[in-house]
């Protein structure tokens, strides 16, 4: 049994969130009904001329500079030919060799990695280098029935932004990192929505595995038809299995394209690449260069704060730790909801705690999405704050908690309609201290021995006592000093 | 110095089925134009830039505004066979 070593590259195509279409203006819309939104350009009829969209360029460029790519001083566009029957004129308008971006590269981060490997992950902030960003036009979307294809136009011609890594991944649980890293990016970019189960971004691996000790990769092998993240980590750790028992076996891989079907865990194989495709590229006559300079000028003001950079800052200025820094971060709405919510708060981490227990935790019970919490984020600084401030206990503020998100009333509203206030006055908590002392010798007795934590159960019984009511701290003070 | 033109492997990109006549006599004619080709190689052309297109006019683009096109209609009505709104076409397998 060799050791092998595994070379992942991976080829990310994503939507582009423009209205209209890359090379005509027919409107982009998902589900509208078949070939509703075809004009002569985008069913490629004779004689029918392209203009580029501004905007896929600008939101092509966008990109680039969120991910530290090069953006050469000129771009162009060209034909890279072959006959399917989403293609109509037989050539798709892409890049060659002058793309919009080159270099750059994903960081990843420890929560991008999947939730059972978080916590070993050798190297979590690797940086997966890219090799190129370029735009194109997707094609159109085809049905296969028993006897015939059918084909909708509605997706030909819509801007696709194609993001290509070096070979540098090498694991498939890096592999899942960089989509989550890299979608996470396209999100605070607002270049895509980057949801792999709409098609909005779709990804063929590349994987070769070698024996260790040997330089020269091994055979490549591409899988298609992914539509989950999870889907390509599960479908690369079947191909790595699969080639080591092949080359365990002594058999020799052909270069070859295979099929990932997720419902068997299992990949199949599609073709085999028995020559190199020859696409026939030549810069496309109908479509003048593109000088990036002014683009890039446009977009610059446009590069949001990176999830790295406001996982560092939510750490630094809220105080909450590096994890829940990490977790906010992770959904930029989330994000967003907790900076309002910790804008005026006492204490912002208990802010973070609430949302990413109670909040959370409610939202994902209800299906419920944070663009449609009932709760404000101003109710839940004005809960936190009222806790924080001792006027109710952190029992009560979960009750309080559970008819906000039920009603979507102010926390105060609550409070008052349910008669909820934490009982802080010193005479009717030393009443009832003195009650629970003279009811439990026992413990009153063990905690004069010097158990200690015999007192949280005196505590307990006190509030208890109180129904709640009473503030945990001050009964604690009270108890420890009756019992000195 | 003759150019070699590989007709077959050419044909065979553009789905073409050529006879054996035909194959030589394309053989002959797009080697001729090869031939001019090459002549032009011999220009010097070390002082300008490769360029696709005769006129230095670049960023030609269009605002990201949707208008319609074809009715559904109007769109199908060069299609060979039709089918629930699309295109039908002999079963494509990849």
């Amino acid at each position: 049994m060799k050791n092998y070593l595994v070379t992942i590259g991976l080829e990310v195509h994503v939507q582009l969130k423009t209205r209209s279409k890359m090379f005509c203006g027919c409107p982009v819309e998902f589900g509208a009904q078949p070939n509703t939104h075809t004009c002569p350009v985008c069913l490629g009829m004779p004689g029918a001329l392209p203009v580029m969209n501004h905007q896929a360029l600008k939101m092509t460029a966008l990109t680039g500079l969120m991910l530290g790519c090069t953006i050469p001083p000129v771009c162009k566009f060209d034909r890279k030919h072959y006959f399917y029957p989403d293609m109509p004129k037989n050539y798709q308008i892409s890049q060659y060799d002058l793309p919009l971006c080159l270099g750059g590269g994903v960081p990843l981060h420890q929560l991008a990695f999947p939730k059972d490997v978080q916590k070993t992950v050798a190297n979590p902030d690797k940086v997966i280098p890219l090799t190129r960003i370029h735009l194109e036009e997707d094609v159109a979307k085809s049905t296969h029935f028993d006897a015939s294809s059918g084909i909708d136009f509605n997706r030909a011609g819509t801007p696709l932004m194609e993001i290509v890594s070096d070979p540098e991944i090498s694991s498939p649980e890096e592999a899942f990192a960089y989509l989550t890293s890299l979608k996470q990016i396209l999100i605070y970019g607002n270049v895509s929505d980057a949801d792999m189960e709409k098609g909005q971004m779709r990804c063929d691996c590349n994987i070769s595995l070698r024996p260790e000790g040997q330089t020269e990769l091994g055979t490549k092998i591409e899988i298609k038809n992914m539509n989950t993240i999870s889907g390509v980590r599960r479908a690369l750790a079947y191909e790595i299995e699969r080639q080591t028992a092949c080359l365990d076996r002594g058999e020799k891989l052909l270069q070859e394209t295979r099929r990932w079907d997720d419902a068997s865990g299992q990949t199949s194989l599609m073709r085999v690449k028995e020559s190199e495709a020859d696409y026939r590229y030549f810069p496309d006559p109908d479509l003048l260069p593109v000088k990036t300079e002014a683009i890039v000028a446009e977009v610059r003001p446009f590069v949001p704060e990176l999830p790295a950079t406001k996982r560092a800052r939510f750490a630094s200025q809220y105080g909450v730790s590096a994890y829940d820094a990490g977790v906010l971060a992770n959904d930029l709405p989330l994000a967003s909801y907790f900076e309002k919510a910790a804008a005026n708060a006492r204490n912002p981490k208990n802010v973070a705690n609430w949302i990413l227990n109670e909040l959370l935790s409610s939202l994902s019970n209800t299906e419920t999405g944070i663009e449609a919490c009932p709760i404000s984020p101003e109710h839940l600084d004005e809960l936190v704050n009222v806790i924080d401030e001792g006027k109710i206990s952190g029992k009560q503020g979960k009750e309080v908690f559970a008819e906000m998100f039920a009603t979507g009333k102010a926390p105060g509203v609550i409070i008052e309609e349910k008669g909820l206030k934490q009982e802080s006055d010193l005479g009717a908590i030393e009443a009832l201290c003195d009650q629970a002392i003279a009811a439990n010798p026992k413990a009153v007795a063990e905690y004069k021995s010097g158990k200690l934590a015999s007192i949280n159960f005196l505590k307990g019984q006190v509030m208890k006592l109180s129904q709640g009511k009473a503030n945990p701290a001050v009964a604690g003070e009270v108890l420890a000093k009756k019992l000195a | 110095m003759k150019a070699e033109f590989d007709v077959r492997y050419t044909a065979g990109l553009a789905r073409l089925n050529l006879s054996e006549a035909e194959i030589a006599k394309f053989q002959s004619q797009l080697s001729q134009v090869l031939e001019y080709v090459e002549e032009l190689k011999g220009v010097d052309v070390s002082q300008v830039e490769p360029t696709a297109h005769a006129n230095p006019v670049f960023n030609v683009v269009r605002e990201d505004e949707p208008r319609d096109g074809f009715t559904p209609q109007e769109a199908l009505a060069n299609a060979p066979r039709q089918a629930n709104g699309l295109f039908a076409v002999p079963k494509v397998i990849e």
